[in-house]
């Protein structure tokens, strides 16, 4: 069983479906029970990353996520929610993340030549810079949909795909059991689903 | 590179797609779930569910359907048609919708469109316009294109995009239904004016077509079309194969 962690931001339901359409048991929740048994972890999350984080202390989510990653058990965390694992991010000030992965978030306006959009809105193809078990199904040139106006930068061996947006950005991160996207597989077509189906078959790594 | 989206359009009434469907391979060709799905199989970028329902018991019937096709489709997926409210926003958010659409909801509560921004996200709200030129200006018209309001166009998309919309979908009165191609004036003039994504809506009748919006247009970074797609005059598949042809970047 999947959990994905409802932690008061963001539409779940979708996300719930697409682990449906690739044969999983999902549960939206906030048990820490419920997560502790689940086999897997999904961090959601949309909207602005400092009212995310603090939600996810509030409600104590993150130290309970941490406990489980450091247990072994896989994570996955999709768009904000991938932001969340990293260091810290320059989203309105500075703000701390889970410290999972090594980077930091930075506004794509910073990096990104003027006149292209921002948000990065629609579909665009990943390119696969490092090899992982969630992106085993997955090729070079496969299109996947972001909704993004920030993006992890300096995120050492964990990158793991990118996509060019007039430069190089961050799609795709993973190290040891704690994986990202910056967009939405479950929103991607088929690519996301195979995806999220590679994750699903990830195991608790001892 | 970020691809072009091609976006059906569906119009929903009592739970059953109008406007006319005409296809071989479906069986209930009026379903809209089956039809999303026969869609996104095709390659279809986006899917927009309007409700043109006036009823309660359609409005049920219409938040079922959401529910079963965000079940099987995984592509982005807007819902407009009667949102007048944060709470139709919460209606639809809740049953699947990605994006929601309003159109005379924020013409009558000009607040609502920051409103639903500040709860759901910038990107969550999709502006709607039905434009039409009168004596020589574009103005901003409601009640599905029955009533003038006076407004002008431009001056309308920028209030609203500065209020916090994260998406324009530009319908022209006047060259919808007509099939000779999109409204490339009225549409120069969004682009000039706002720096989020603005979809093409009304006048598209032949693949040649959205080639022309594209090439002309490189601010516009979407085409919405209903009954070619619906009809099959125009195969999503043809399309991207004639954009990527054309150096257009399209998602195959």
């Amino acid at each position: 069983m999947t959990a994905i962690i409802d932690y008061g931001v963001g539409n779940l339901f979708s996300l719930c479906c697409s682990f449906g359409a690739v044969g999983e048991e999902a549960e939206i929740t906030s048990d820490p029970e419920t997560i502790r048994r689940a086999d897997r972890l999904i961090l959601p999350g949309v909207g602005a990353f400092e009212d995310a984080a603090r939600k996810l202390r509030e409600s104590g989510m993150d130290r309970l996520v941490k406990e489980e990653v450091s247990r072994g058990k896989p994570l996955m965390g999709i768009c904000l929610g991938m932001q969340l694992l990293f260091e810290k991010s320059y989203e309105y000030g500075e703000h701390p993340g889970l410290g999972l992965l090594k980077g930091e978030i930075r506004p794509i306006a910073e990096r990104i030549p003027e006149g292209l959009k921002i948000p990065q809105m629609g579909w665009n193809a990943l390119r696969i810079t490092g090899s992982s078990p969630i992106l085993k199904y997955t090729k070079d040139g496969d299109y996947v949909y972001f909704v993004h106006s920030y993006s992890a930068v300096n995120c050492g061996d964990s990158l793991l795909a990118v996509t060019e947006y007039g430069t190089d950005l961050t799609a795709c991160v993973g190290k040891g059991n704690v994986y990202g996207c910056q967009f939405h597989p479950e929103k991607s077509g088929e690519t996301g689903l195979k995806i999220l189906r590679a994750f699903c078959e990830t195991e608790a790594q001892a | 590179m970020i691809t072009k989206r091609i976006i059906p359009c569906l119009d929903v009434k009592d739970g059953r797609v109008v406007k006319g469907v005409n296809f071989q391979k479906l069986g209930d060709v009026a379903s809209p779930v089956e039809l999303a799905r026969y869609y996104s199989e095709c390659g279809a970028d986006e899917l927009v569910f309007y409700d043109i329902t006036a009823s309660a018991e359609g409005r049920t019937l219409f938040t079922e359907i959401l529910t079963e096709t965000a079940r099987t489709v995984f592509i982005p997926l807007t819902v407009g048609g009667g949102i007048n409210t944060t709470e139709d926003f919460d209606r639809v958010l809740k049953c699947g919708a990605d994006k929601v659409s309003v159109n005379s909801g924020a013409i009558r509560d000009p607040s609502l469109v920051g409103k639903a921004a500040r709860l759901y996200g910038d990107q969550c709200v999709v502006l709607s316009v039905d434009v039409k030129r009168v004596n020589g200006a574009f103005r901003i018209f409601a009640k599905g294109g029955r009533e003038n309001t006076g407004m002008e166009a431009i001056e309308w998309i920028r209030r609203c995009v500065g209020e916090g919309a994260g998406e324009v979908v530009v319908n022209s009165m006047d060259t919808d239904g007509v099939k000779q191609g999109f409204d490339l004036e009225l549409l120069e003039k969004v682009c000039g004016a706002v720096q989020v994504p603005v979809i093409a809506s009304g006048g598209a009748g032949k693949i040649e077509d959205f080639i022309t919006l594209f090439k002309t247009l490189p601010g516009v970074d979407a085409g919405l079309a209903a009954s070619i797609f619906h009809f099959g005059e125009v195969r999503i598949a043809d399309l991207k194969a004639e954009m990527s042809r054309n150096g257009i970047p399209a998602r195959i």
